[in-house]
């Protein structure tokens, strides 16, 4: 085996076989599954509690026209409220629910009032209004001279579509997106850009520790007096770039395993069980949604897969390894100059971790214009792209632009290692000295 | 022959020389120093011995050919400050140093079974270095500088931080070693440690070379004819002539300094003459140290 090849497996073999590389790696997913069980669990436990509500209707009409909502029970009383209110609790209720005496019932705006055991979810108070709407209008619309039929006729929907979605005709140029495609599309950007922003820290800041740790056990000396400075640095940038890849990987694998099987165990929809509501009710929403702006389960499916993944997976490969290389060969620079505190190391890394952060703000912008001027300089720009490409890959990129960045990353990282193995191999032979950005630039010219 | 010759070597390092032409051989199956006080250059010039960094200018070359990268095969370097991978296990750590030096993974695990055993150590193969005592720590660093079988031993500042028995320890192996061929080179800044190991030195200061040679001639070359004379009674105060001075005197012994020109037989018969009584005569040589402090101070 090459010397470069024995560092690279001593680099990748003694992470991967320690045990917490196999607790983060394995945990991780699970940490995930059980964030999707319990939000789901709890998000049903919030559904399945009964209410009992009493109903004090000053005006007499609600008997009639009933409220209605799954979880509660409504139970009408003539008692004044004043005497209601000190009797609720002991009666059993959980409620009280008071429509006051309003002089005019075709008014379009009532204030009504309640009285609460217990302080209300905004969820349940919102969902009473509606409920308390819902009769009130079914109410005015007997009393006034509008027919039933004619006022279903006059809901109205309108529903945007992209023509060209269901299209087969490939001589028409344009885009074939649905305006869910966009709502999926973002939430992927977001995932793999933050997934780019952890890779660079973590990772990084892993190949700065252990350049570090060589530098000060001062077993650098021995090593380098058998391989060229550079070999050793490119050697442990391989090998913690494939332990990073290694758990990426298994990620990928497991992740979607584990959302699975934490679904089917509690029978909640991993997607649905986020927004905090029950299965029922999101199989409701869903009816309505679907009624009301032809969305479904289906649809979102379908987006997922209509997604260019040929594209989107390949080039967020390129652009983890790419964005890996620029940043922790960085790191591995700052790692061989410093002494032998912290202190000094964070000093240096904070210039380096400001073209993450901007990235990382810039997302919203990209998305929001995905082909905008910002979007094509961020996506171009090696310190910006490998968070801001993958953040523009599910919104169908021209592939001229793909290809350009991803020309001036991968010549970004040739210079971004070069550049580090210049100072690294000044710096593992520096000793006591205060390291300042102006002295790093000296080390470049050094000859060695 | 010369296992290492040092032509002109010059190294420059940003705002100064640490080497400044420097020349000298190492002659093969000797045991040679490498002295000079902290500071002198000696690690500059390792760094370049060992290929770690390349000279500006000059020329080095080892075991009859031009130092080159598979030179470092056959070198054997334990530096001055210490250092092993702390959570890696020894076996492993020795077996990837050795496989860095050129040696298959065989050939490793043979060499390392046999030293672990030589320094009675076999059960430290899967003990993690920092399980270990730092005198073990010291045989496991010194098994991985030896453990290719080097052509050439270079040890910096070896028996700082060692405890007297892994001195003595690690002072037989190296004569072993030595014995069966491999040359040594002992960098140090602790002259009187060397006199007594070394046969054949090299004083650098500042970056240049002060003296090369044998020990016995450069002690020879800069003694100052100085003798030691022990006796019995008293000793007469009318012996300073243009032949002999005398240096400094107790009630014991006297230490008397002879003229160029003179010999020690002279002084001998001028005391015989005068009646002392005389217990004992001998040369007083130079240290390495004395010499080194002169030779600066010119």
């Amino acid at each position: 085996m090459s010397k470069l090849g024995l560092i690279v497996r001593r680099e990748y073999l003694t992470r991967v076989k320690k045990k917490s590389f196999l607790l983060a790696t394995f945990l991780t997913p699970l940490a995930f599954g059980l964030i999707v069980f319990l939000s789901g669990y709890f998000a049903s436990q919030m559904g399945n509690t009964e209410q009992k509500v009493l109903v004090v209707d000053d005006n007499n009409i609600l008997k009639n026209y009933p409220l209605e909502s799954k979880g509660k029970t409504f139970e009408y009383t003539a008692v004044d409220v004043a005497d209601a209110k000190k009797t609720y609790i002991d009666d059993g209720y959980d409620m009280i629910l008071h429509i006051p005496t309003f002089e005019d019932l075709s008014q379009s705006k009532f204030n009504i009032d309640y009285y609460a055991k217990e302080k209300q979810g905004i969820a349940s108070l919102e969902g009473m209004e509606s409920i308390v709407s819902k009769s009130l209008r079914s109410y005015k619309l007997e009393q006034s001279d509008i027919d039933k039929e004619q006022y279903d006729k006059l809901k109205t929907n309108v529903i945007l579509e992209n023509a060209l979605l269901n299209s087969n005709d490939e001589s028409i140029e344009g885009d074939r997106s649905s305006k869910f495609s966009s709502g999926i599309a973002s939430g992927l950007s977001y995932v793999m850009g933050f997934l780019m922003y952890m890779v660079i820290f973590i990772f990084g800041g892993l190949v700065m520790r252990s350049v570090m740790e060589e530098k000060l056990n001062r077993i650098v000396e021995v090593i380098v007096s058998t391989v060229k400075p550079f070999q050793l640095m490119l050697g442990k940038l391989l090998g913690v770039g494939a332990v990073g890849l290694t758990q990426l990987l298994i990620w990928l694998i497991l992740i979607p395993i584990i959302a699975v099987i934490a679904t089917t165990i509690l029978g909640v929809d991993a997607s649905t069980s986020m927004g905090g509501v029950d299965a029922e009710q999101a199989a409701e929403l869903m009816k309505t949604m679907e009624e009301e702006q032809g969305f479904s389960i289906q649809s979102i499916i379908a987006e997922v897969q209509s997604l260019n993944w040929l594209l989107i997976l390949p080039a967020f490969l390129i652009y983890f390894v790419g964005g890996y290389f620029i940043y922790s060969s960085m790191f591995a620079a700052i790692g061989s100059s410093i002494s032998d505190d912290m202190g000094e190391a964070q000093q240096l890394m904070l210039p380096l971790s400001i073209p993450v952060i901007i990235a990382l703000i810039m997302i919203p912008a990209v998305i929001g214009n995905p082909n905008g001027p910002l979007a094509i300089f961020g996506s171009m720009f090696p310190l910006l792209s490998p968070i801001l490409m993958p953040a523009r890959l599910p919104f169908d990129p021209p592939i001229w632009q793909v290809l350009i960045s991803i020309v001036i990353l991968v010549l970004s990282v040739i210079f971004f290692v070069w550049l580090a193995g210049r100072i690294y191999r000044v710096g593992i032979f520096m000793r006591g000295k205060k390291i300042t950005f102006k002295e790093l630039a000296k080390w470049l010219r050094y000859n060695y | 022959m010369s296992i290492l010759s040092l032509r002109n070597v010059v190294k420059q390092y940003h705002n100064h020389r640490a080497v400044d032409g420097v020349s000298f051989d190492i002659p093969d199956g000797s045991i040679f120093g490498l002295l000079g006080p902290n500071g002198a250059g000696k690690t500059s010039l390792i760094r370049i011995i060992t290929t770690i960094t390349g000279a500006d200018s000059g020329e080095v070359f080892f075991d009859g050919e031009k130092i080159n990268a598979n030179s470092s095969q056959k070198i054997g370097y334990m530096p001055e400050e210490r250092g092993l991978y702390k959570t890696m296990k020894v076996g492993e750590q020795l077996l990837y140093l050795a496989q860095l030096r050129g040696m298959t993974e065989k050939e490793a695990k043979d060499s390392i079974r046999y030293w672990l055993e030589k320094f009675n150590n076999t059960g430290w193969w899967d003990k993690k270095i920092e399980e270990l005592s730092k005198g073990m720590q010291q045989k496991i660093q010194f098994i991985a500088t030896v453990m290719h079988k080097p052509k050439l031993l270079i040890l910096d500042e070896p028996f700082t931080g060692l405890d007297p028995l892994n001195t003595n320890l690690i002072k037989e192996e190296i004569h072993a070693m030595n014995s069966e061929g491999t040359s040594i080179v002992f960098s140090t800044h602790r002259m009187e440690q060397v006199e007594e190991i070394c046969k054949d030195i090299v004083l650098i200061n500042q970056g240049k070379k002060v003296i090369e040679g044998k020990v016995d001639e450069i002690k020879e070359t800069y003694k100052d004819n100085l003798y030691r004379i022990e006796f019995d009674g008293s000793f007469p105060q009318d012996l300073n002539s243009s032949s002999f001075t005398i240096k400094s005197d107790t009630d014991k012994d006297v230490i008397i300094q002879v003229a160029p020109g003179h010999d020690s037989n002279e002084l001998l018969s001028a005391l015989i003459q005068k009646g002392i009584r005389i217990k004992s005569f001998t040369e007083v040589l130079p240290t390495l140290n004395e010499i080194f402090i002169k030779q600066v101070e010119n």
